[in-house]
């Protein structure tokens, strides 16, 4: 029962809001579409270093935030951001002996199947977008991950 | 060592279900969202709410843009200001010439049309809003005020800007709404040409620069240059808003349609503030409804 007290909460709920606004954050077209899922990074780290501080709750709502802020169909990253963080919390034990090296190829492939889950959705929900440089996202975010990890292990002292 | 989706989390001992049933709950969930957002209906309510949530977050996003804006403002030299006052005071003076003889036209038009009294205008009320945030990319123009539900903005309601039409309003919340801008790929607003009157539809093209007039036969009377005006034929917008400007007529004799394309008048990339119009219901140039057309139908 002590365990559940010294979970990040706090911690957890700031990462996310802070990547709510970086995702929501006006850019100029250039840099938009570019820009890498924030939330599926913040999300990744707390499923790997504190995998039962939020749950699949907390990445859920994110997620559905998200889709409200964005004006996409209701769920569809909720859905992407929940498998995001099934994944890393799975896989968490072997994760965390791993550099932050190796660790941004496992990032690289989960978001892009994050983007792949959210492409799916979008095509299926009759607004398809064709733009190549979805797929460069998850490749930006594999580079931010080392920086993120870094700065998201400042938030919380670690078991 | 947990292996994918084996259980292993359970390791930590009566934590609840493990990560794979509960994963499993928030995907149906996830489903049944979508399912429900596609056909509508109970949860455009919910999602109504859900605007008013995430209301705080827009704002703290687009705070950092609003101080520039505010402290640009503040610190405004004399002269700057002075000669914006100059231009405001010539614009005003060209308006008054332009508006001086319409009570006359609008007198005279009514003869015209056997009325015994000018009509009043279309547009009934208005209400201003200002842009809270920007999202312009090839897929999406959409933009997000900082007026919704609470003010009486209703879904597919005219916004215009003191140029032209901007767009429609898409979705509401109580505080905000968003608007989806005429040059959206999705958006396509029926048009008239003003000087000769030929209808046509206008389709947005995802660059807040270009409208499209993809319906346009070869022999239809556009040239570069013409201004287009609502139609009032959509049941959304009155008639006779002024749109954009043709910019380029493209005629190849080897097509049945001419390929036109159009600028928009209102300046969407750099305007803060729109206008939510509401139109006066039995007005001739009202957007057509039913009602509204067997208005119009002539008596005799």
């Amino acid at each position: 029962m002590n365990l559940a007290r010294r979970e990040p909460r706090w911690a957890v709920t700031f990462t996310m809001l802070v990547a709510l606004i970086l995702q929501a954050l006006p850019l100029p077209t250039w840099l938009e579409s570019v820009r890498p899922s924030f939330i599926g990074l913040v999300v990744i780290y707390w499923g790997i270093y504190a995998p039962h501080a939020g749950g699949i709750f907390a990445p859920w709502l994110a997620g559905l935030a998200l889709d409200v802020f964005k004006g996409d169909v209701l769920g569809q990253n909720a859905l992407a951001i929940a498998l995001v963080a099934y994944i890393s919390m799975s896989l968490h034990q072997r994760l965390r002996n791993q550099t932050l090296v190796q660790q941004s190829l496992f990032v690289f492939a989960v978001l892009t199947l994050n983007e792949f889950v959210v492409w799916g959705i979008e095509g299926w929900s009759g607004h398809p977008v064709a733009t190549p440089w979805r797929w460069i996202q998850p490749m930006i975010g594999a580079m931010l991950w080392p920086f993120v990890a870094l700065l998201a292990g400042r938030t919380h002292t670690r078991s | 060592m947990a292996v994918f989706g084996s259980g292993g989390s359970r390791s930590f001992g009566g934590r609840g279900p493990s990560f794979g049933f509960r994963f499993f709950c928030y995907a149906l969930l996830s489903v049944v969202l979508m399912f429900y957002d596609r056909k509508g209906g109970w949860l455009d309510t919910a999602r109504y709410g859900l605007q008013a949530a995430v209301y705080p977050l827009q704002l703290a996003v687009n705070s950092p843009s609003a101080a520039w804006r505010w402290m640009q403002e503040s610190f405004t030299t004399r002269e700057a200001l002075q000669s914006e006052v100059e231009s405001l005071r010539n614009q005003l003076r060209d308006q008054q010439l332009i508006s001086m003889r319409q009570a006359a036209l609008q007198q005279e038009n009514a003869t015209l049309r056997g009325l015994n009294a000018a009509m009043p205008e279309v547009i009934e009320k208005r209400l201003i809003g200002e842009v809270i945030n920007v999202e312009v990319s090839t897929l999406r123009q959409r933009l997000l005020i900082n007026r919704g539900g609470n003010s009486g903005v209703y879904r597919a309601q005219p916004v215009i800007t003191g140029d032209g039409v901007i767009g429609q309003v898409y979705r509401t919340g109580p505080f905000s709404s968003e608007i989806i801008l005429i040059t959206d790929s999705e958006h396509a607003l029926p048009v008239q040409v003003l000087r000769s009157g030929v209808r046509t539809i206008a389709l947005g093209t995802g660059r807040a620069t270009a409208l499209e007039l993809p319906y346009v036969s070869q022999n239809d009377d556009v040239k570069v240059g013409d201004v287009l005006v609502t139609s009032g034929l959509d049941q959304v917008f009155p008639f006779g808003l002024p749109v954009g400007r043709v910019t380029k007529v493209e005629r190849d004799p080897t097509q049945p349609l001419a390929q036109i394309f159009a600028a928009p008048l209102a300046k969407i990339e750099s305007d803060r503030e729109v206008l939510f119009i509401w139109a006066r219901a039995n007005h001739p140039a009202s957007p057509a409804s039913t009602e509204a057309i067997s208005v119009e139908a002539p008596a005799k």
